[in-house]
């Protein structure tokens, strides 16, 4: 199995939808992505939510789901793009449970609200703090950055 | 028996021939007494934990200092081994286990993440740079990443000599 095969199994279902093929992933838009991950789970049996996370892109955001499927033992890595101005996605923990603490982690860490998330609190970090440490924008007055290094020269 | 006979609490307390008086003052018996069973709270934060097992195994051997009584309750410790990487959240509950320890207490800091952050110094956001940075004192600090048993047996008995030769009654309260 291939991301080529999910692509056209995606095309077929919804012929409307503007999905884009990257070198390892699937890109789709953010309103589709419970639409398409019921369709996923459901018909193609995709049935694990592996990871869910972002990476920071500093003019957007990207979330990416990791999601397995044991039948065909294939990882398919689904990305959504969020803009700066509405860091806000649809949560699929109503499909997948496992997707319940690591959409928590991703808020934690990157600050996107996951909406109708059953308990959207931070995971791990201390509950008082209003910043999210893996943001390339994060700074902190007790952060101590490393030093330049010279490498072996130095 | 010989007067110059080697017997535990050497310097501190003096034997008289025959072995049945023994001539001490109270404060040093207390000392020795303190120093040769210290109670370590079972506080093993990461890797260094493991070491600390180690030197509770039979290889290694804590007992034979009288150190091997690890308490999982604070109120039962009379030192702190603060063995691994401080994380921030851990930091308020490491606060509270040090207040829960009765007087006289001790802290050892056990390797470089507890002394100073190690190598979570740079670069995180997580971490806190070392057990002194939360106002716990610290009486021994042992290098290491991570300590070998060795070292931690050595960290211990650096401290019974410390209490050993403490003027004070508990070197926790000159300190405040």
């Amino acid at each position: 199995m291939q991301n080529s095969e999910v692509l056209i199994q995606i095309k077929n279902r919804f012929p409307d939808l503007a999905v884009e093929e990257t070198p390892n992933a699937l890109v789709i838009p953010k309103t589709a992505l419970l639409e398409v991950s019921t369709f996923l789970k459901s018909e193609m049996a995709f049935e694990n939510c592996h990871c869910v996370t972002a990476v920071d892109r500093k003019d957007k955001m990207e979330v990416v789901y990791h999601l397995y499927s044991f039948l065909n033992h294939f990882m398919l890595t689904l990305k959504v793009i969020v803009t700066l101005d509405d860091l806000a996605v649809e949560s699929v923990s109503c499909l997948c449970r496992s997707a319940d603490w690591l959409e928590r982690e991703t808020f934690d860490l990157f600050g996107i609200r996951f909406v109708n998330h059953p308990d959207l609190r931070r995971i791990m970090n201390p509950d008082a703090w209003s910043d999210h440490p893996l943001r390339k924008d994060f700074k902190r007055a007790d952060f101590i950055p490393r030093p330049q290094s010279q490498g072996l020269k130095g | 028996m010989a007067i110059n006979e080697q017997i535990p609490g050497e310097r501190i307390i003096e034997k008289f021939p025959g072995g049945e008086i023994i001539l001490t003052k109270s404060e040093d018996l207390m000392k020795w007494a303190k120093g040769s069973s210290l109670w370590p709270l079972t506080f093993g934060l990461s890797c260094c934990a493991i070491e600390m097992m180690a030197t509770g195994a039979s290889r290694f051997d804590i007992d034979r200092i009288g150190s091997g009584v690890f308490r999982g309750s604070p109120r039962q410790c009379d030192v702190m081994i603060v063995a691994g990487t401080i994380c921030v959240k851990m930091g308020d509950c490491l606060k509270k286990l040090y207040a829960q320890m009765p007087e006289p207490k001790y802290v050892i800091a056990m390797g470089n993440c507890a002394i100073g952050g190690g190598i979570f110094y740079h670069d995180t956001y997580s971490v806190v740079k070392g057990t002194e940075e939360l106002g716990v004192p610290v009486d021994v600090y042992v290098a290491g990443c991570p300590p070998r048993p060795e070292n931690l047996l050595h960290g211990i008995m650096k401290l019974q000599e410390k209490i050993k030769n403490a003027k004070q009654r508990s070197p926790n309260t000159d300190k405040k």
